[in-house]
This record gives C-alpha cells, sequence and structure tokens, in this order.
C-alpha cells in the first residue's frame, strides 16, 4: 500500500543513457538505419573559446583603430601556379554544394563573398554557370564522385580544391542511404530521379600521396599550371597528411575539424570521428615548419569558425586563411527563428534544424523546393554575408590592433593564452596567469 | 604526321604545341616518341587531333580528353582517359587499373587485358576491351557501356547505376545489385556497332548483358548484407 | 608512400649489371619517394662465409679496426668493406649466431643491417640518387636486387625507417602502401618474442613474415597468411637467398608492374622504372594480380 509520508527522491536523468541517446536508440529500433543529418560536430569539444589574447600592455603597445594601419590581405597559392588567388580578406566561403544549397543561396555566397573581396568554392555536383557569373573568385573542388567533373569548368575555376577528406566524415562516403536526389540534381550527376544517393570514399583513380602527386601533375597540364591546387583534408593525422599534401605538391592545405558541416551524413560519423578544429592547427603548422613551408604553402584552417576572434586565433597558431560554411548559412538566413512555426511543424526548433537533406527547409535555403525557394533573397542574401564577413574582419583587426599587429598575420602563439588544460596542451600556448602548458618541450608533463 | 620528343622538348611543351593547333590546321596528326611511362600524356586536348604515343605510357594518359583520338602503341597505366568528355582511345597493349575513370563520353578500345576497376564510375563512356578486366570493373559505373570480349573478374558492376555491361566470356563473381539480364534486339544492333568500331572478332551474340538488379536504390533493411 | 623496384636474374651474364639496373630503376622511382631510399642486394656467395652489412652515424670511429676487433671476439678470420656510412664485414658462416651479442659489446651504436650468406643491405636519408652515389651501388654486382625509394606516411624519416627492412637471415621486404593495424600486431609479435626496432609499420611486417618462416611455414606459406593477418593496402615485395616473391592486398590499389624476359624478372611499381632494362620492348609485361603469392627462385 502506497505511503505518502515517505519522501521520493527526485526523478534523475542519466548521463549515460541521456533523453538523447535514448531517443537515437528507439529511433534506430523502428527503422533499422542509422541516422542522418546535417551539419557538424554538436557537443562541446576543447575550442576557441577557451583561448584568450593578452593585448597591450606596458610592454606592448597597440595601434590606432582606423588610423594605423592593420591589413588583413592574403595570397593562396603562390608556390607553382602562375594566377595565384589574392584575397582581401583572409576568410574564405568553404565548399558546399549546389544540390545541397539552392540556387538562390549559391548566388547570395558568390555576391557577398565578392563584395568582400574573397572566394567561394563549389561543392559535390559540379560548378553552377550561376555560381560563376556571381564569384569573383571561385576554387572549383575535385571530389571523390566527379559528379559534374569537366574540363571546361575546371579551366573557367580560379583554383582547384582536391578533396580527400572533410571534417565533418573523415574518411567517409560509403552507402549514404535515405537521402533523396531531386530531379535536377539527379540530372546534373548524371543519375537516377529518386534514389538513395551513395558517395565514394577513395578518389576513383589515385590512393595515397604517392598517386596525388601525380594527379597534380595532370590537373597542372590540363590547366596550363595556371591556377594553384589546394588538397583539403580532415583533421584526422594533422602532422602527416600536411607533410604528404605537401610532399605531392600541394600549394595550399585546406584542414577541416570536426565542428565542420556537411550536408548530409551519418550521425555516429560527425561526433566520433576527426578532431576538434583547436587541435589540428598547431600540428599542421609543425610540418609546414619542419619542411620549412610556412606561409609558402598556405594553411587554410575550417570547422567551426564563427567570429573575427577565431580568425583572430586561427591565424595566431598559424593558419593563413580561414574558411566557413555554417557560419555563412546562418549569415544569409540559415536557422533563423522567425521561421520558428515552420521548424516546430518539422518536430524541430531555430538552431537545432539538420534534416537538410529531407529538402524541406523554411529558410529556403538547403532546398529545390521551388515554393520554398522563393522565399531566399539572393541579393538580400548577399549583403547579410558582405556584412558579416566585414563585421569578423573588423573585429579580427580590433584584435590585432589591441596586439600591436599591423597585420593580421603579425599575430602569434605567444599572444595567447588558455583557460583549460586541453586547450593549452592542444594549442600549445600556456594556461593563463602560468607559463606552462602540458606537453612543453622540457617539461615533465 | 608531326613528330614530338617527349624525352627531348618535355611535357609541358607537348601539351602547348598540342593546344596551339589552330581549328584550321592541317597539322592535326602527331606521334609523340621517347614516351618512356611517362604521366599524364596528351591530357585536356580539345580538338580533333590524332595523337600515336610510341610506347607505353604512365598514368592518366588522354585524361580529360575531348575530340581527340589518342593511339598508344604499347600498355597504359592506370587511370588512362579519366574523365574523358569526348573523343578516342585505342590502346594496342594492357591497359592498367582505374581504365576510363568517371568518363563521360567517347569510346576507349584496349587490344590487350584491362586490369581492375575498369570503367569506375563511369558516366557515359563507352569501353570495349578485346581482352580480360580485373575485379571490381565498372564500380558505382553510372551510364554508359563496357564490352569485354573475354573474362571479367570478381565483383562486375559492383553498386552500379543505369550503366550497361556485356561479357562474352566467363564472369568470376558479381557484385553487390548486379544482374543477368536479357539481350534484347537493341542490345543486339548497339552490339554490332560498336564491336565493328572497335575492329572485334565477334558477333553480338556471343554476348550476355549485365546490369543493376535496382534493389539498392531505395534502402530496405532487408539488404542491409548487401552493404 | 613509396616506389618499389626489383630484379631477378635468370641469365649469369648480367650478373655484372645487376647494380647498374637497379640503380637506374631506383632513380626513376624518386618522385614517388624522395626522403630516402634502399637497396638490398644478394650476390657473391661464399662457402662457408657470411656477411654482415652495419650502419653507423660514427663510421670512422665505429669501423676503425672493428675486422681486427670482431675477428678476435669471434677467434675467427673476420675483414671488412667500407662505403660511407655502412660496412660489410665477412666472417665464418658458424659464427653468425653469436655475432650481434659480440658486436652489442664491441660498438653499442652500431646498427645491423642484415645479415646473411649473400645479402647485403644499404640505406640512408635522401634522395636515391644522393643513396646510390654514398654506396656505389651501380657497381655491385649479383643474382638477384629490391631496390625502394620511401615517401615516409606515418613514420618518422630516418635510416632505420627506411626499407628494406631485414628480420632473419637473407631476408628483406619493402612495401608500397599503407597497414591499418600494425601497432596490434606489432605487440602480438611482442608477446611471441619478436622484437622490432621501428614504429614503421613495413617492419611489423617483415618481423611477422619472418616469425610465420621460423614457425615452420615457407616464404609462399607466410605470404598467404599475411593476407588475413595484415590489414590495409599494400604491395610486397620479398628476397630470400634464392629469389623472390611479391603479393598485393586484394583490394589492390597500389600500383604493381612486372616484366619478363629470358635474361630476368623485373618488378616496378610504374612501368617507367623499367623502360631501361634490355630486351623491355619485347618483354612479356603484366600487373600481378591481387591477393596472390608470385615466387622465382634459382
Amino acid at each position: 500500500m502506497a505511503n505518502s509520508k515517505i519522501p521520493r527522491t527526485t526523478p534523475r536523468q542519466s548521463a549515460t543513457f541521456s533523453l538523447d541517446v535514448n531517443s537515437d536508440i528507439r529511433r534506430a529500433a523502428a527503422t533499422g538505419i542509422y541516422d542522418i543529418r546535417g551539419g557538424g560536430a554538436k557537443r562541446r569539444v576543447p575550442n576557441f573559446d577557451d583561448l584568450l589574447f593578452m593585448g597591450a600592455s606596458i610592454s606592448r603597445y597597440p595601434l590606432e583603430g582606423y588610423r594605423e594601419k592593420c591589413d588583413t590581405d592574403v595570397t593562396i597559392g603562390g608556390l607553382n601556379a602562375k594566377n595565384p588567388i589574392k584575397l582581401d580578406i583572409p576568410i574564405t566561403i568553404a565548399g558546399m554544394s549546389f544540390g545541397a544549397l539552392s540556387g538562390p543561396a549559391k548566388e547570395a555566397l558568390g555576391r557577398g563573398a565578392s563584395a568582400a573581396g574573397t572566394s567561394t568554392t563549389t561543392g559535390d555536383g559540379g560548378m553552377t554557370a550561376e555560381e560563376r557569373s556571381h564569384s569573383d573568385k571561385l576554387v572549383y573542388q575535385y571530389l571523390p564522385s566527379r559528379y559534374g567533373m569537366n574540363p571546361d569548368d575546371l579551366r573557367k575555376a580560379d583554383a582547384i580544391e582536391i578533396v580527400v577528406g572533410q571534417g565533418a566524415k573523415p574518411g567517409g562516403g560509403g552507402m549514404l542511404l535515405g537521402q533523396k536526389i531531386s530531379d535536377r540534381v539527379a540530372e546534373m550527376r548524371n543519375l537516377p530521379k529518386g534514389i538513395d544517393q551513395r558517395s565514394a570514399c577513395r578518389h576513383p583513380d589515385w590512393t595515397g600521396p604517392d598517386d596525388l602527386e601525380i594527379k597534380i601533375l595532370e590537373l597542372r597540364e590540363i590547366t596550363g599550371w595556371k591556377v594553384p591546387i589546394y588538397v583539403k583534408v580532415a583533421g584526422a593525422r594533422p602532422y602527416y597528411d600536411t607533410t604528404l599534401a605537401i610532399k605531392a605538391g600541394a600549394d595550399a592545405i585546406v584542414l577541416d575539424g570536426m565542428q565542420g558541416g556537411t550536408a548530409a551524413t551519418q550521425d555516429v560519423f560527425i561526433e566520433h570521428v576527426g578532431q576538434p578544429t583547436l587541435a589540428i592547427i598547431r600540428p599542421a603548422v609543425q610540418a609546414l615548419q619542419d619542411l620549412g613551408m610556412h606561409r609558402k604553402v598556405q594553411l587554410i584552417l575550417s570547422g567551426g569558425i564563427r567570429s573575427g576572434a577565431d580568425v583572430a586565433k586561427a591565424i595566431a597558431l598559424g593558419a593563413d586563411a580561414v574558411s566557413i560554411g555554417t557560419a555563412a548559412m546562418i549569415a544569409i538566413g540559415d536557422n533563423d527563428p522567425k521561421w520558428e512555426e515552420e521548424y516546430q511543424k518539422l518536430g524541430t526548433t531555430a538552431g537545432a534544424y539538420d534534416d537538410w537533406h529531407e529538402g524541406q527547409d523554411p529558410a529556403g535555403i538547403t532546398t529545390q523546393d521551388p515554393d520554398l525557394m522563393a522565399r531566399f533573397d539572393p541579393i538580400e542574401g548577399g549583403r547579410r554575408l558582405r556584412n558579416y564577413l566585414k563585421v569578423m574582419t573588423l573585429e579580427a583587426q580590433t584584435i590585432a590592433r589591441a596586439c600591436g599587429k599591423s597585420h593580421l598575420h603579425n599575430l602569434e602563439p605567444e599572444d595567447l593564452v588558455a583557460l583549460t588544460m586541453e586547450a593549452a596542451a592542444m594549442a600549445r600556448v600556456p594556461l593563463s596567469g602560468t607559463d606552462w602548458w602540458p606537453g612543453m618541450p622540457g617539461s615533465n608533463f | 604526321m608531326q613528330t614530338f620528343d617527349l624525352e627531348e622538348k618535355g611535357l609541358r611543351a607537348l601539351h602547348e604545341t598540342l593546344r596551339s593547333v589552330g581549328p584550321d590546321s592541317n597539322e592535326t596528326a602527331w606521334e609523340v616518341v621517347n614516351a618512356k611511362g611517362s604521366h599524364a600524356i596528351a591530357v585536356g586536348l580539345d580538338a580533333p587531333l590524332d595523337v600515336t604515343v610510341r610506347g607505353s605510357t604512365g598514368y592518366y594518359c588522354g585524361g580529360m580528353n575531348k575530340q581527340a583520338t589518342i593511339r598508344v602503341d604499347g600498355s597504359a597505366g592506370p587511370g588512362t582517359g579519366e574523365n574523358m568528355m569526348s573523343g578516342k582511345i585505342v590502346i594496342e597493349g594492357d591497359a592498367s587499373q582505374y581504365l576510363g575513370a568517371t568518363a563521360h563520353g567517347g569510346l576507349i578500345v584496349v587490344k590487350g587485358n584491362a586490369s581492375s576497376r575498369c570503367g569506375i564510375s563511369m558516366k557515359g563512356v563507352d569501353i570495349v576491351v578485346h581482352g580480360n578486366v580485373g575485379h571490381m570493373a565498372a564500380f558505382m559505373g553510372q551510364s554508359g557501356n563496357l564490352v569485354v570480349l573475354g573474362d571479367a573478374g570478381d565483383a562486375l558492376g559492383d553498386s552500379c547505376y543505369e550503366a550497361r555491361f556485356f561479357v562474352r566470356g566467363k564472369v568470376k563473381s558479381l557484385g553487390a545489385d548486379c544482374e543477368q539480364k536479357e539481350m534484347r534486339p537493341e542490345h543486339i544492333e548497339f552490339l554490332k556497332a560498336i564491336l565493328a568500331e572497335a575492329e572485334c572478332d565477334a558477333s553480338p551474340e556471343e554476348f550476355t548483358r549485365y546490369g543493376s538488379a535496382r534493389k539498392l536504390y531505395n534502402f530496405d533493411i532487408d539488404n542491409a548484407s548487401a552493404y | 608512400m613509396c616506389g618499389i623496384v626489383g630484379l631477378f636474374l635468370k641469365d649469369k651474364s648480367l650478373e655484372p649489371r645487376l647494380g647498374e639496373l637497379l640503380t637506374d630503376m631506383l632513380i626513376t622511382m624518386t618522385d614517388r619517394g624522395p626522403d630516402s631510399a634502399g637497396i638490398a642486394v644478394y650476390g657473391n656467395d661464399n662457402e662457408g662465409r657470411a656477411k654482415l652489412t652495419v650502419q653507423s652515424s660514427a663510421p670512422d670511429a665505429d669501423f676503425s679496426d672493428l675486422d681486427r676487433d670482431l675477428g678476435k671476439a669471434l677467434d675467427a678470420s673476420v675483414s671488412i668493406r667500407v662505403k660511407d656510412t655502412h660496412a660489410v664485414l665477412d666472417l665464418p658462416e658458424d659464427k653468425l649466431p653469436q655475432v650481434r651479442a659480440v658486436l652489442r659489446e664491441l660498438r653499442p651504436d652500431l646498427r645491423i643491417m642484415s645479415a646473411g650468406e649473400t645479402i647485403e643491405i644499404y640505406k640512408e636519408v635522401g634522395l636515391p640518387e644522393d643513396v646510390a652515389k654514398r654506396f656505389d651501388i651501380s657497381a655491385l654486382t649479383g643474382t638477384h636486387g629490391i631496390g625502394h625509394t620511401r615517401m615516409a606516411t606515418e613514420s618518422a624519416v630516418t635510416t632505420l625507417g627506411a626499407h628494406p627492412f631485414s628480420t632473419g637471415a637473407d631476408q628483406c621486404l619493402v612495401h608500397n602502401g599503407s597497414l591499418s593495424n600494425h601497432n596490434s600486431l606489432r605487440r602480438e609479435l611482442a608477446r611471441h618474442g619478436v622484437e622490432v626496432e621501428t614504429l614503421n609499420d613495413t617492419e611489423v611486417a617483415a618481423a611477422y613474415l619472418t616469425w610465420k618462416m621460423q614457425t615452420g611455414s615457407t616464404l609462399g606459406e607466410a605470404l598467404e597468411s599475411g593476407l588475413d593477418d595484415l590489414d590495409g593496402f599494400y604491395t610486397f615485395v620479398v628476397g630470400t637467398k634464392d629469389g623472390f616473391g611479391v603479393v598485393r592486398d586484394p583490394i589492390a590499389c597500389k600500383p604493381a608492374v612486372m616484366a619478363e624476359t629470358d635474361q630476368y624478372v623485373a618488378f616496378g611499381s610504374e612501368y617507367r622504372a623499367l623502360v631501361g632494362l634490355p630486351g623491355i620492348e619485347d618483354a612479356r609485361v603484366w600487373e600481378p594480380e591481387p591477393a596472390t603469392v608470385y615466387f622465382w627462385k634459382h
């Protein structure tokens, strides 16, 4: 018999079998298939928030904002190409496919990037005419699928980015089930309509850096040695990957951490394979320095870059530039709370919406549905992106000036301190208030 | 016939020379000597040239070819004809792996054998192999035709979409979602024409057709073992 | 990654040219492997005698009087042939089992590159052309040889990290590719008493084959069981006293080209490596099948 006088403990949820985890298990039990979603790693990992700049003091003097210059330009790919890419700002737009994004969304990215003096990148699916016409500087991705790849577009590109992997899915590909191919996309990719899409995880005609070297030679010959060749890789083994990419002949390395987004892949891949963006920079820079190639082969870092502070920190740790994907999408309107009612109908909420592969994006960005697409204004989107890029640049300059730098590239690791042991170890900068980090040479730890 | 000594002049000069041949020129026939297994010979051509390589080639000969006819008077290395858009490549000897990888159009003919992953990810090219093909032929092949007069190795047409395969000899094993198909009059017609163009001593009736069973087009948990 | 070359001579009249032909093949593979190079040559079989190839980073100190010191410690006649950072010690065959322990006492910093009746291994950091010059490889004669140019993937660019790896008498292995379970295998081998010196994946494969052969397998059987036990991508070329073997993993993405005439059987990662061989225009040229062991012996 129940005795209402006996106090009950408060109901407590398990950290191991949390509500999120339990819903995953139920979904798997119901469907028999893994969960697919877009975006990058959502769980908290050590990141740039765990680093701080020290700023000016009595020993270091700041520069006046506006009057005293702080330059932001960077040139990518000067090592071998006749026409390296000159960017006004060290922030580029990362590869996102037409197919994953709508045509107007790609147009907005092109407009915004061009207004800010930087580049955009094609994605899996090839180059569209609109994309080429709206982007002053367009990087053409060369992916394992080779959808839409052809020599004419290759020669229209300002740079070529050989994609070995990306942060969301290092080594990924596999049979990406449950992602429907829309009609226009099917046509562009030469695939049957309405089927589940499969992605190859390796390139069809080369395996390994020794072969990659020959592939790079071929691409240079096809494009008359005019354009830079980037190699994009996830942050799996950054020291070795950077070394090998350089030995294979890359003009620039694009390194993508696990917070980097994808249009769609298995959730388990996104959250459990790859390394945090913060963790992959120093090993990559070490590789560049060991080969005497730092600043000669450029390092572009991506994966969860959000603000001018992130830009400045990435550059301080040795990157030449950063690339944004998710942030650019949010800037132009993805996951905006103004569509909250529609997100609720989809069983989600603003900020959490990631089932982009289902093509029902209320913001009209990650969809091919004409009615939804009509909600998105590419000119306004372009303006928003340009604003956002400008703000990031100004933020980075503000920080750099406060550190006494007349060029963003003069930021260095010694301008930083860390708030946590992990961040200190990964960034190889001292814990705030100390002169030590875990793994520091000469230290016992 | 113009002669180009690759050893003496180098690869960049070869491509600059070939690409400078104007549309009204009658210097469209070229032979490349002293190839010595070099890589990326005659890549990215975009004109109705006729280029013969005397000797064997390394990787990627004829890569991204448009319009040109490229003949290899020897054997060809990995990735020959990769991403070809149109035109023709004829290999007198054998072809290494990844022949015609992800190619969109045109015709590739191999008089000898082709190795593994022949026609991988093919997107519209036609490939005719007088001899055998190795394992994983036409893996993820999307469209186009692979015609094999000899035998095929393991996993023919694994994970293919709508590419078609015609094999006269034995098939060691079929890949995931690849099955035997019936031969209909249109297939016989197609084979008759392509076998003639590829100078094959074979008749269409000797071939068996294979293609996608289309069971993996949409996920079904019961097919999970195929993955 | 890497480039591999190999040459097995059927025609004795070519033996004086073995080093010269291998050097040419090796240098052609420089693009695939600019970091370091190594070569194993099998030659000069003297009845009752064995050879040890050793390496030192302080050759003047380590090699001076080494023949006399070693001869005294073994109570045997020992001669030495010095080549740059390497030296070949010639000693009685029956002294081979003791020599490692003795050498460790006499010259603790010396590294043993190979031991056996006919094998000599030379390997160093640097461009293949420079490595070949340092050891005057083109002057070497013999019955067969294997060479390797290295682009290190996950382990360091060091002398010891270069291939060929020798983990048994007259045995050596070179590798193009990347193994994925070598760390676990290394620990497993250690439990069986088989130690390796580096963290290199290839050395683990070499030790695995040696261990298999020590425990009763033939080379062919060892390579067969390797197909099950070694995971990853690989083209292996293995050398033994009598000949050499080739095997590719079942996926067979890493390249391999062979050429055969009445005079020789040759191996190269690319056809380019074979173009200088005599009679190549009429040779039978083919690619080894995946997961198939090939072996040629005298």
